[in-house]
């Protein structure tokens, strides 16, 4: 099982053009640029990243919920990219979206039952009469029950509102569910609640999940793979365990470094970055991350690194790592 | 006493819905002492917020009444003040940075004129005294390039930056009391650490006490001396910081401890609290998180439970009660026994 590549994503980018008037060149906005990664039957795949790095833009891009400018993803064999609409939009029972915001992502003049009943209309699936039957089952799997089905979702709460949204993406019993922050609108007690479920569905259904977040301690509990993004690329890939335990690209260092520490007693050296991520209308050249990496050389100013691979599938976009060996031990000392 | 910067005794806030009217906050306590960091956690409508707001007099005034309580800011009721004067201390001695920097600052006036607000209001300065006031806090808070920045509207800024701008902001009268409402929700980790930094520097170098309310744990941790945990409007819990995540005493405390994912192990089911907090129109008699508790027994569900001290630590939960303790042990003990 662990080893059938569900899903790759093949240098996917996404530019949104920005038109500066008439005759001035339009400002390109390198949302995604050149994304690459493979997502394995029943792992949870991550992508990590602060805000404006291109993760969400990643996930809607692969359901095609906006059109990507170039590249292949590639979902058991088919490549969605090129999918006439019709076809995808036929695709999409097996892949389908939790959304980050549950307040938004629910249409507030529907009721529950007819928010569960839409995916299975518009995919014709299961018999008109068993499709009730299937929402009620369905709504105690997520912890609500059969009176919750004429209710609207402002009579929600938040945590509510999120598993009715699990419940509508889960329906169609999918093979693949990209959950875009699913649980940062949450409090921290309903957050694990949210969290169990999600863990719970992915053993009964043999789920695959692309995971977005920024929130790392929620990555590091449930995710089997991460990716780092940066500025709309990939800058490291790994194993959960080992990108926690041992970071090589200076960002990922300084951003597992600048988790609050979970007790007052525990000491942290923190990598403390200047500054802030620049726009990605206009990204520093070579290495992306150059202005604010503490161990910038000359080469990263100029040249885009190109990837390195460690030990286990993990790999580094940064030229520390090819150079030589001198400086890999002092990048990984400081870590 | 008069270490105390502020004391907040059995505040109680009711507020108004038409005919309805729920009560947010019941019997709240706490204190802040003289350069310290005080941290108020809870989650969402736990009531932090609308403590925070009745401490700057915010609390809008139609649909709101502070029904009864004392709020003392240097040994003087500040509860009741009229507006007009609570606008001398405003901004002045107590000022307060909000969770969302994007809309916490006006978007059509330059950070320069928005910052010159509160000096023009309290101080007595010439405008160019004013501007280089400004240009040297802006400078304190880590703002590159503060004399160009000064005529910049929030727009151009990022979102790090105008929280800077807002802790500026907060700062320029050199405030004894800055409470701080969620500032780093809003922000991505990297910026969050550099926030966190600065709010840890700013504090010390003005000597000023600081109420951070915040709903994570692990913010909390890193900043905070003392800890007010609060729950469905009461305060449940109060310790030291070390005591407070060595030994939880309260149960909520605990189990929202424990549902974090970092205190779990990976990919095992994380704890979780069952339930959710309890509407304030839904509290009855009774402990408030009764309901939700996995140790409820019939006295939680009938009496309010009131606070129990031992030493410094403070919670309010019938577990604690001597009495009740040495019930459970004689049970404990007859179940060995037999």
């Amino acid at each position: 099982m662990k080893n059938e590549v569900l899903l790759t994503v093949k240098n996917l980018k996404k530019y949104y053009e920005i038109s500066q008037g008439m005759f001035k060149e339009k400002i390109v906005v390198r949302a995604v640029d050149d994304v690459n990664f493979t997502v394995m039957r029943g792992e949870t795949f991550a992508l990590v990243g602060e805000s404006g790095c291109g993760k969400s833009t990643t996930g809607r891009t692969i359901l095609r919920l906006v059109e990507p400018t170039a590249g292949e993803v590639i979902f058991k064999g088919t490549n969605l990219a090129s999918l006439p609409y019709e076809q995808m939009r036929s695709l999409r029972k097996q892949m389908q979206m939790v959304f980050q915001d549950p307040y938004a992502s629910l249409n507030p003049k529907k009721t529950i039952l007819q928010i569960l009943m839409e995916p299975l209309k518009v995919h014709n699936k299961f018999d008109k009469k068993e499709r009730l039957r299937k929402i009620i089952a369905m709504l105690k799997i997520v912890g609500l029950s059969e009176y919750h089905l004429d209710r609207y979702p402002h009579e929600f709460s938040g945590g509510q509102r999120q598993r009715i949204g699990i419940a509508r993406a889960v329906i169609l019993q999918p093979d693949f569910i990209i959950a875009d922050e699913p649980v940062s609108a949450l409090d921290v007690s309903v957050q694990s609640q949210v969290i169990n479920l999600m863990l719970e569905l992915q053993k009964e259904f043999g789920l695959t999940y692309l995971f977005i977040s920024h929130d790392l301690s929620v990555i590091q509990h449930m995710t089997d793979r991460v990716a780092v993004m940066y500025l709309g690329k990939i800058v490291e890939v790994a194993d959960t365990e080992d990108l926690f335990r041992n970071p090589k690209h200076p960002y990922t260092q300084a951003l597992l470094s600048a988790v609050p520490v979970a007790h007052p007693k525990e000491e942290k050296k923190r990598i403390i970055l200047k500054g802030d991520v620049p726009s990605p209308a206009n990204p520093p050249s070579g290495c992306a991350f150059h202005p604010r990496c503490p161990f910038a050389l000359e080469i990263c100013k100029t040249k885009m690194p190109e990837p390195t691979t460690f030990e286990k599938g993990h790999t580094a976009n940064c030229h520390l790592y090819i150079k030589n060996e001198e400086e890999i031990e002092y990048v990984t000392s400081y870590s | 006493m008069s270490d105390k910067v502020l004391q907040v005794n059995d505040l109680r806030i009711r507020f108004r819905n038409g005919k309805e009217t729920s009560q947010p906050i019941r019997g709240v306590n706490f204190h802040v002492k003289k350069g310290e960091t005080l941290g108020i956690v809870g989650e969402s409508g736990c009531g932090k917020s609308v403590t925070s707001l009745s401490v700057m007099g915010l609390l809008p005034i139609k649909t709101s009444e502070i029904v009864s309580g004392e709020i003392l800011f240097n040994n003087r009721d500040i509860s009741r003040l009229k507006e007009k004067e609570y606008r001398k201390l405003r901004g002045n001695e107590i000022s307060m940075i909000f969770q969302e920097p994007m809309t916490s600052l006006n978007p059509v006036f330059t950070i320069g004129e928005q910052l010159s607000e509160p000096l023009r209001q309290h101080k007595k300065m010439s405008k160019s005294e004013i501007r280089n006031n400004i240009i040297a806090v802006l400078k304190q808070v880590g703002l590159p390039r503060a004399e160009q920045i000064i005529d910049e509207y929030p727009h151009q800024l990022s979102g790090g930056m105008r929280q800077r701008v807002m802790i500026s902001l907060a700062l320029l009268c050199h405030p004894k009391l800055m409470i701080a409402d969620e500032p780093t929700t809003a922000l991505d980790v990297t910026i969050q650490a550099q926030i966190l930094e600065l709010l840890k520097e700013i504090k010390v170098k003005n000597e000023m006490s600081l109420m951070l309310i915040t709903h994570d744990l692990s913010v909390v941790a890193e900043m905070c001396d003392r800890v007010v945990v609060m729950y469905a409007g009461e305060v449940v819990e109060e310790a030291e910081v070390n005591e407070l995540f060595d030994r939880p005493l309260h149960p909520y405390t605990q189990g929202l401890m424990k549902s974090l994912p970092s205190n779990n192990e990976r990919k095992s089911k994380l704890f979780s609290i069952d339930g959710q907090v309890p509407k304030p129109s839904e509290i009855g008699e009774g402990c408030v998180f009764a309901n939700r508790c996995p140790f409820a027994f019939e006295k939680c569900f009938a009496e309010t439970p009131p606070a129990f001290n031992r030493g410094k630590h403070i919670s309010k939960c019938w577990l604690q009660d001597p009495a009740v303790k040495e019930v459970m042990q004689n049970e404990e003990r007859s179940i060995v026994n037999s």
